[in-house]
């Protein structure tokens, strides 16, 4: 399968970020010809695209955005969940920092499509340089008659708000997200109401992922059939595959959903040199992982979920074989018991404890019932907690206790982890004229 | 409301029919799974679920495995336990808890053990410790043995919410029941969870973030890295419905185990709300007090006087012995009879002087407002059978005949009015002269609880912070120009309490405001708003029902009415009543400073409550006191009598509503009530009081006949000019220097902290900052902070009425509605 840049189409240009390119490039023509329909026939056209919520869930666009009620004349709001936090996950944040303007396109489309008069953009708190950028681009699309009063024309208004979190992955949770821009202290809401009903200051509320709203303007730009013509059947479309760890050129590859490893494999150059692939996850950290018997299973919602994991953000994290997998599983839960926000008590005593647990079993202290407790404690959180962040802290723990339960217990035979210390995060030095080492 | 008291009115379309571990049960549409479950005896754990607070759905342990019918009519289960505490019933349905499934007891184990793992297990030390959810049902639903064998999050301990409260956080489960209490049945979000993860915990907000100036406690609070001070009056409810020992309070914390305590149900003394609590002793002495759940009432709240003002009845200073002034000058114990004696001897020669030719003076009767039913009765029967006079009152504070006029038109002997519930359910509702928070107690709680669907207009100076937690419209109002405000309500205030259900509540501040209580009166009529009088005192809406006024006879009857009177002579046996409306207590206080009273029968009352110059009034006259503890009073008193304190004796307070709340005796020590005292001394005098006992109290009360025919008119008095210069407002703070509060510094440390308010161009004209002097019509002066107050009205100061450093009227001889002088402060 061939790379299909439609996001990234012009990541490589000059100023890529500014309006200049963006416009010289067609954009903002598929908000022009939004903007000549009825909102009702934007909705149809995503609905038709199979366009799929590109955040991690895989929930139909077209179908979440047809969830709102009837309009009553009140308010209602487009929220952009721009809060990507999940190791491993960097599609967002490139998208935001190279080509900020297609999701503000994206925005002013889907904005008008469900009736939004007031958009906002929840970029993640931690970086301020996309948040930066994004301000500009903006100030630039206000300045262009982009957003604000009577766009391009139609009469329509619409205000967008950037606003930046704190630094807390649970706000990537929507109801989470929806209490921190609310200003209040982020941990998710009590489910119904779904946000679609009661969501921002308690109005329909539609959130999506940044990737998804980016991908209405050519889906607007080249139709629904164009779009569902790539990827599969029931994975339309293309998306971002964020390639980070062992391999020789790590970076976001835009493909058609249903590619697999092997084929990005080939695009990004192979393993690092020499190096043979152990472990990869192919949604983020809390997608359950798969090894190199995975290479050819096809990257999309179905056959990822039929071969025991999830597709997830398609943040392929890959570790070739000197990796500690215990060590790399500690890092995760590490992140977990970090990040958990305390509100249930699974996510924030399991996170708390299995990390006491792996850290003793990464240093060689723990026994084999070490090993099994974290089983148990993992059963003891999933399903159990109050929003998916339990479920996906025992992703990495399950996963990796099925593939590798031996090399678990070599630790605990061992009396030390197995591993060189540092080799799988050394990397050799890329030659560069007149570097100096 | 349980499921059970909804089904009655629920029509059975609204039912919802499903199966709990097999038990079929309808409930009405909308009821959560654990409260269905409830409601048929199915035991399901849990922690953050509370009847009264919104679902949380935060510790997990309630989580049940459920199925219910798809489209097709299939029946799926749920691919994941539910919490039942979040989950709503639908048709259908199929629940299964742990004693049913294997899926929710595993998953209630799994919860139950991660609760642990950071949970000190330091019952044997706790507070908690056998009366505590998470030990109860670690027991019953946990393992026996923990295979945590990691590090404990740890905290500091104890964290100081206020010097009431405090917070072990490494006990707290983080259930959000005290956040969830704080924010939407108190209103005083001043806790809130801080930090995440295992760090997560509860913790206070930053002065600067949150700036209530003027709110803050008067004691010392223990700052947490945010650095902000617990400050409710409700927060004692915090610690009752903390499932684990994390929060205790200060008053309690180490003091017992519950398993050593009796229980004994009682009735709050300390406002007219009526609170039901139950009180917890042991060998003798009450170690706490905890609210009672009576859903027509206080539901499950009390105010943290209720709950921690108990203390001052087991002071040193309480009186066990009768005394007598001896030939010294100075009192002394004295034996029952020779007591009897005594009192019986002044008392006599003040009504029948043995002296040919000596004056009759005549004795007069102040009870005080704090009393129970059947001792007000006792005392006006005294009055008016033993001292054969009028004068009895238990107004003991500003008071007005307006305001004798309207309690005998509208409140005496009427019955139970308007309710809590009313309260709840009123569309709108308009205050005067009176603040719920402050005076009220958990009728602030009630009008919370009604929220959006309430809208309260507040006749006052400015909006105090507990009328803005209930989002009132400030009708701003100069005290003593309420009559004018009344009779000038804007057109949508009108409007509002012509809705069916509007009520108006005035206090007992509006008589201090010439007409006000004829204005408020004539506002009810003319809009068909409800009426309620909200006294502060327990004793007050009794004593007016049971005729312990000068102008009223018991059951709301009038003194001027001969009809009425020979009635009431024929139950009681006597052949006349005294025909003369009698003094009013400001009168009597008067009459007796002056001289031209014989004796005062006094009841619990303290001078500092009075105006400046009442010392004198008991100087002069032969002094009869029947007292708890020594007072003021006893500076004078001839004879005073040890009193049996609320919780050593059975009786009935009279709540604002009208609704009788009898109590049992909680502790039987042999103290004796005012009534049996009474009875003794009348019995001395040669006189059948027949009050000896409760029951005899009861008795006559019944038979007595009740004649509405004869009830006097409202009053219909003008208002007067308002007065020139700066005007004092005052009202008493819910937790102050009252005498019912005496010897429990760390509720005292809970009291805000007292201030002068004014507006800033009163202040900027006085020119005046940081504190201020406030002098009346003494030489003496009261020097506070200043507290400056937008949109407060012009020319009015606000002091406290009772608090530390502030007693307008024993220091400076002024109440509210006076003209004071007010400069920059100079400290002393």
């Amino acid at each position: 399968m061939t790379l299909t840049p439609m996001l990234t189409r012009q990541w490589a240009e000059e100023q890529s970020w500014t309006l200049d390119t963006y416009t010289s490039g067609g954009g903002y023509r598929a908000l022009t010809k939004a903007l000549k329909k009825e909102p009702g026939d934007l909705v149809k056209i995503v609905k038709e695209s199979g366009l799929r919520g590109r955040g991690g869930a895989g929930f139909p666009s077209g179908v979440k955005w047809g969830f709102l009620p009837e309009d009553d004349g009140g308010p209602r709001y487009l929220v952009v969940n721009a809060d990507e936090s999940e190791p491993g996950t960097c599609k967002d944040i490139p998208l935001m920092m190279a080509s900020p303007h297609v999701l503000v396109e994206g925005v002013a489309i889907s904005a008008y499509a469900i009736g939004a008069r007031h958009a906002f953009i929840y970029v993640r708190g931690e970086v301020v340089h996309v948040y930066r950028r994004l301000l500009n681009a903006v100030k630039e699309a206000y300045a262009a008659g982009h957003l604000g009063r009577d766009i391009h024309g139609s009469g329509w208004d619409l205000e967008l708000t950037v606003h930046a979190g704190a630094g807390a992955y649970i706000c990537g949770e929507e109801t989470a997200l929806l209490d921190s821009l609310e200003g209040r202290r982020g941990q998710p809401r009590l489910k119904p109401p779904f946000p679609a009903v009661a969501g921002l200051y308690s109005r329909p509320t539609i959130v999506n992922n940044v990737e998804t709203i980016a991908s209405v303007p050519a889906i607007v730009d080249n139709g629904a059939d164009w779009f569902s013509s790539m990827g599969t059947e029931k994975s339309a479309g293309v998306g971002i595959y964020s390639l980070s760890g062992h391999v020789a050129q790590p970076g976001q590859y835009e493909a058609p959903l249903g590619i697999t490893l092997r084929e990005l494999l080939e695009h990004a150059g192979g393993m690092r040199e020499g190096s043979q692939l152990k472990f990869w996850t192919p949604g983020g950290s809390s997608t359950p992982m798969f090894t190199a018997e995975h290479l050819d299973t096809p990257l999309d919602f179905e056959a990822v979920g039929a071969a025991g994991s999830m597709l997830g953000t398609r943040a392929l994290q890959i570790f070739d074989e000197s990796t500690c997998v215990v060590r790399a599983v500690t890092r995760w839960t590490e992140f977990y018991k970090h990040e958990s926000c305390g509100k249930c008590t699974p996510c924030r005593e399991g996170t708390f404890w299995m990390t006491q647990i792996l850290q003793r079993l990464e240093a060689g202290t723990g026994t084999t019932e070490d090993i099994d407790r974290l089983v148990e404690v993992c059963e003891s959180i999933g399903g159990r907690s109050f929003c998916a962040l339990g479920d996906g802290a025992t992703s990495p723990i399950v996963s990796s206790i099925d593939l590798f339960r031996d090399e678990y217990e070599e630790h605990v035979r061992l009396g030390t982890c197995p591993y060189e210390r540092d080799a799988s995060v050394l990397f050799d030095l890329p030659e560069q004229e007149g570097a100096q080492v | 409301m349980t499921a059970t008291d909804n089904k009655a009115t629920v029509a059975k379309d609204d039912l919802v029919t499903l199966t709990i571990d097999g038990i079929e049960t309808s409930v009405p549409k909308g009821t959560l799974i654990i409260r269905a479950a409830e409601d048929i005896g199915v035991d399901i754990p849990r922690f953050c679920d509370h009847p009264a607070l919104k679902p949380a759905g935060a510790c997990r342990q309630c989580l049940v495995e459920v199925a219910a019918p798809d489209r097709e009519g299939n029946l799926r289960s749920f691919p994941a336990p539910q919490t039942a505490c979040t989950m709503v019933v639908s048709p259908g349905m199929e629940v299964k808890t742990a004693t049913h499934s294997e899926v929710a007891k595993r998953a209630q184990e799994g919860v139950m053990e991660l609760l642990l793992i950071n949970h000190p297990l330091d019952c044997p030390v706790c507070d908690k410790g056998g009366e505590c959810p998470l030990q109860n049902q670690a027991m019953s639903h946990g393992q026996a043995e923990s295979a945590f064998v990691d590090v404990k999050r740890v905290f500091e301990k104890p964290l100081e919410l206020s010097t009431e409260i405090l917070l072990d956080r490494e006990r707290c489960i983080l259930c959000q029941r005290c956040t969830r209490f704080s924010s939407e049945i108190a209103g005083d979000a001043f806790i809130d969870l801080q930090e995440r993860g295992a760090q997560q915990q509860i913790g206070t907000f930053d002065t600067d973030v949150l700036d209530f100036d003027g709110y803050a406690p008067a004691g010392h609070a223990m700052e947490d890295e945010a650095g902000r001070a617990f400050s409710s009056y409700y927060s004692g409810n915090t610690v009752q419905i903390c499932p684990v020992g994390a929060l205790t309070s200060a008053a309690y914390r180490f003091r017992s185990r519950p398993f050593d305590l009796v229980s004994s149900p009682g009735i709050a003394e300390h406002d007219s709300s009526g609170a039901a609590i139950r009180t917890d002793h042991r060998r003798g002495t009450i170690l706490r007090r905890l609210a009672a759940n009576d859903p027509v009432v206080n539901e499950e709240w009390i105010t943290d006087k209720d709950r921690f003002a108990f203390t001052w009845q087991h002071l040193d200073d309480r009186l066990e012995r009768p005394l007598v002034r001896g030939d010294d000058g100075e009192l002394h114990e004295a034996s029952w009879p020779d007591a009897l004696a005594a009192a019986a001897a002044g008392l006599t020669k003040a009504i029948r002087p043995k002296t040919k030719g000596a004056k009759v003076k005549g004795a007069a009767v102040l009870p005080g407002g704090r009393i129970t039913m059947e001792d007000a009765y006792a005392y006006q029967k005294f009055a008016r059978v033993v001292l054969g006079t009028n004068d009895v009152d238990v107004r003991t504070r500003p008071s007005s005949d307006e305001e004798l006029d309207f309690l005998a038109a509208q409140v005496a002997g009427t019955g139970v009015g308007v309710t809590f519930a009313d309260l709840e359910a009123a569309p709108a509702v308009l205050l005067a002269g009176f603040e719920p928070e402050d005076e009220g107690g958990v009728v602030f709680l009630r009008m919370r609880k009604a929220g959006d669907r309430q809208q309260v207009f507040t006749l006052a100076p400015f909006a105090s912070r507990g009328v803005e937690k209930l989002d009132a419209r400030l009708l701003p109002c100069a005290p003593a120009a309420e009559a004018s405000a009344l009779e000038d309500l804007p057109r949508d205030v009108l409007a509002a309490l012509k809705t069916p259900g509007a009520l108006v509540i005035v206090g007992e501040r509006l008589a201090t405001a010439p007409g006000a209580l004829s204005a408020a009166i004539q506002v009810a009529e003319s809009t068909g708003a409800r009426l309620a009088w909200i006294p502060r005192r327990a004793g007050e809406r009794g004593a007016a029902d049971v005729g312990a006024l000068p102008s009223v006879l018991p059951g709301g009857m009038q003194v001027s009415s001969a009809e009425t009177r020979a009635a009431l002579a024929a139950v009681w046996g006597v052949e006349t009543l005294p025909t003369e409306r009698g003094r009013s207590a400001e009168r009597i206080l008067t009459a007796a400073a002056t001289g031209q009273l014989g004796a005062l029968v006094v009841g619990g009352l303290t001078i500092s409550d009075l105006p400046a110059g009442a010392k004198k009034a008991f100087a002069k006259p032969f002094v009869v006191s029947l007292e708890v503890r020594r007072s003021d009073v006893h500076e004078y008193a001839d004879v005073v009598f040890p009193v049996a304190p609320p919780a050593e004796k059975s009786g009935t307070f009279v709540n604002w509503e009208g609704r009788l709340r009898s109590f049992p005796t909680a502790l039987a020590t042999g103290a004796v009530s005012d009534h049996r005292v009474l009875d003794m001394i009348a019995s001395t005098m040669e006189v059948a009081l027949g009050t000896a006992t409760i029951e005899d109290v009861m008795d006559e009360f019944a038979r007595i006949p009740l004649d509405d025919t004869h009830r006097v008119e409202a009053p219909e008095v003008s208002a007067a000019q308002p007065p020139r210069g700066v005007v004092l407002a005052s009202w008493h703070q819910l937790i102050d220097n009252g005498s019912l509060q005496a010897g429990e510094p760390y509720l005292a440390g809970t009291a805000r902290v007292a201030v002068a308010r004014m507006s800033p161009a009163t202040a900027t004209r006085l020119g005046v900052s940081g504190t201020v002097t406030v002098k009346g019509s003494t030489r003496a002066s009261i020097t506070l902070p200043l507290a400056i107050t937008e949109d407060m009205v012009d020319d009015v100061v606000w002091l406290p009425t009772n608090s530390p450093g502030s007693s307008p009227a024993a220091t400076l001889g002024v109440t509210a509605g006076d003209v004071v002088t007010v400069k920059g402060g100079r400290r002393s």
